[in-house]
């Protein structure tokens, strides 16, 4: 049982939280500025360990429906023989996890996934009524008010990162956890990630670690031959992830 | 699980296009071939087709006002359609849709056929009575001076419009390409053939269903069928065949020679889930042996009822061969995985929006509308007796 004094200290802290729960949009934000950020995510394929709960967390975090993923973990499995075409599994997108192995010979490496949030983006390219776009921040997100659901989005995207909504008949799809990062707070699936090997980055903040690392790093992005503009850079990406 | 095979993206298995998709660009195809094979008579001045002329018309005008129904039921939100005239996305090609359709129906076949028939339209405006009469009266548009001077100019105006229309069928049909051609996330569409193997199969789909069609409504109403119009039309259709089996076989050449990423992963699609509907029947039934046919009929002089049989089965395989063009490009290009890894299944429901009875009754309405035109507007070669002043084309 509370005493009065730790209501007292605890009811700021609450109403302020309560404040942020209310606040989904960067209109009720007045201090994020659309144009001081150009969102995008850092992967460290060494550092994950393919525990689902990144899936788990956007899952719950964004209503996603059943079947279908915002992120998705893919496992794989590659040896000299297979470079080109590897053994890749994403039982459920990986959200319980995967089995275990104890095949120690081969190269085994996990690849978490998600809507690269492409800066020239081939979705929002052919979206007939513009209901999907990319906001000054730079992030890809669909109108739900306006989309027609013809899936030609779905169809564009190179990276399988769309799908329809089974119950809402429209595009969907990772928004960075827009109501979310415009509140000063990272995304679901970094948050929860044991270890660090998703870190939502902010490109035009000088003072981000994102700058440091692309520096010092072997970096990579999906499919680079696309020329999306992908903002979703992979630390150490085997040359076999498709 | 789910008919997978080896890896898809998650978000991949279900397929996003269905059969409808495919109904799509084989019936705005049709419209575009008919609509050719009409321009045959009026820009070409062909007189052996003229027979075919009319129903060329109303056989466009009845598949283009179904045009746009597969698509409204596939969307999520049909009801937000409109929003695409209102306002379009300029950087999407699906957004153009709209105004190439409109400017097509009203601005090239509704017009022309307005002209064609004005000079019956104002004869039965004063001749039928009761509702029929009214209706006539509205089709008229006011416009009822038939004079010899106002026909003349009907047909001048008619020629241009015809001449507009013909690159509006190309743009109709070309665009319907560019949809699927410039998706640069799929292999299997992405081509800058595409755009121009749609339209000569379109041209060539479009030419046999009107040459079908001629052939079935002459027998119903116990007439004989016009052989030198047949024989015109088919050797129209064995050339026009010629080009889009080069450029279909170009562009297969082109992907196995250059046999790029992606090869290894559609080239097992097309010897596998899509080896009867692409192989056999597409290539195999629906091209080959319909040219095969074809190329008989006009290297060896052959009685006339043996001519009309090959046609009538040539026209079919052709019909079934592009049908199963657009399936093959449509469904196909879905059921392989982008990451090059996996395949999936297409289930195709039956009674559901997207289902096959659906699929179904969208093929027959194009001909509903075409039993309801016609009586309108007889599209019929044989002079009738109403007195009605003889167009001059």
């Amino acid at each position: 049982m509370m005493n009065r004094r730790q209501i007292l200290i605890l009811l700021p802290a609450a109403a302020i939280a309560w404040k942020s729960v209310l606040a989904g949009t960067p209109e009720m934000s007045p201090n994020y500025k659309l144009s001081e950020h150009w969102w995008s995510m850092l992967i460290d394929i060494t550092k994950c360990i393919g525990c689902g709960n990144c899936v788990r967390a956007c899952s719950q975090e964004n209503n996603v429906p059943d079947g279908h993923f915002r992120t998705w973990v893919e496992r794989y499995h590659v040896n000299d023989e297979n470079m080109t075409e590897p053994v890749v599994i994403s039982p459920e997108g990986g959200i319980h996890g995967f089995p275990a192995t104890t095949d120690t010979s081969d190269k085994y490496f996990f690849v978490p996934k998600l809507c690269n949030h492409c800066a020239d983006s081939p979705c929002t390219q052919v979206c007939p009524v513009g209901a999907t776009f990319i906001s000054p921040d730079g992030v890809v997100m669909v109108d739900r008010t306006y989309c027609l659901g013809c899936a030609y989005c779905v169809q564009a995207c190179p990276y399988g990162c769309r799908y329809i909504h089974p119950e809402l008949e429209v595009a969907d799809k990772c928004d960075l956890c827009y109501h979310r990062i415009t509140q000063g707070l990272t995304t679901a699936c970094c948050e929860n990630c044991p270890t660090g090997a998703r870190q939502l980055a902010d490109l035009k903040d000088p003072k981000d670690p994102i700058h440091e690392f692309l520096r010092t790093h072997s970096v990579q992005v999906l499919k680079p031959q696309m020329a999306t503009g992908a903002k979703v850079f992979y630390n150490e990406l085997d040359g076999s992830v498709h | 699980m789910n008919g997978v095979e080896g890896f898809m993206y998650p978000n991949e298995i279900g397929l996003q296009w269905s059969i409808l998709i495919v109904l799509y660009p084989y019936i705005t195809g049709l419209v575009a071939g008919a609509f050719i094979l009409a321009s045959l008579v009026r820009i070409f001045r062909v007189e052996a087709v003229r027979p075919t002329y009319r129903l060329a018309l109303l056989t466009a005008l009845s598949f283009l006002l179904v045009a746009p129904l597969p698509l409204q039921l596939h969307l999520g939100h049909p009801e937000r359609s409109p929003e695409m005239y209102f306002t379009p996305h300029s950087t999407s090609a699906m957004a153009m849709f709209g105004y190439v359709y409109l400017w097509y129906l009203m601005a090239v076949l509704v017009f022309e056929i307005w002209l064609d028939y004005r000079a019956e339209i104002v004869h039965f405006s004063k001749t039928k009575k009761g509702l029929v009469g009214f209706i006539y009266k509205v089709m008229t548009l006011g416009s009822t001076n038939v004079s010899h001077k106002a026909l003349e100019l009907d047909e001048k105006i008619g020629w241009i419009v015809t001449l507009i229309g013909i690159p509006s069928a190309f743009i109709l049909h070309g665009y319907v390409g560019f949809i699927f051609g410039s998706i640069k996330a799929n292999p299997w569409w992405n081509s800058p053939l595409m755009p121009v193997v749609f339209i000569f199969s379109a041209m060539v789909s479009g030419i046999s269903a009107v040459m079908l069609l001629y052939m079935a409504t002459t027998k119903l109403r116990g007439l004989k069928i016009d052989i030198a119009c047949v024989d015109t039309i088919a050797m129209y259709l064995f050339y026009t065949f010629i080009i889009d089996f080069a450029v279909e076989s170009l562009d297969l050449i082109h992907r196995i020679y250059e046999a790029d990423e992606s090869f290894r992963s559609l080239n097992f699609m097309v010897h596998t889930k899509l080896y009867i509907p692409h192989i056999v029947i597409q290539i195999m039934l629906g091209t080959l042996t319909p040219l095969i046919l074809l190329a008989i009929t006009q290297l060896f002089k052959l009685p006339e009822f043996v001519r009309k049989r090959i046609y009538v089965i040539a026209g079919s395989l052709i019909m079934v061969g592009v049908f199963a063009m657009r399936w093959n490009v449509v469904i196909g290009g879905q059921l392989f995985s982008k990451s090059f890894l996996g395949y999936t299944t297409y289930k195709l429901a039956l009674v559901t929006k997207e289902g096959l009875l659906a699929a179904i009754a969208l093929c027959i309405l194009p001909f509903i509308f075409l039993y309801a035109l016609q009586h309108f507007l007889p599209p019929w070669p044989e002079k009738d007796n109403t007195g009605v002043p003889e167009a001059t084309h």
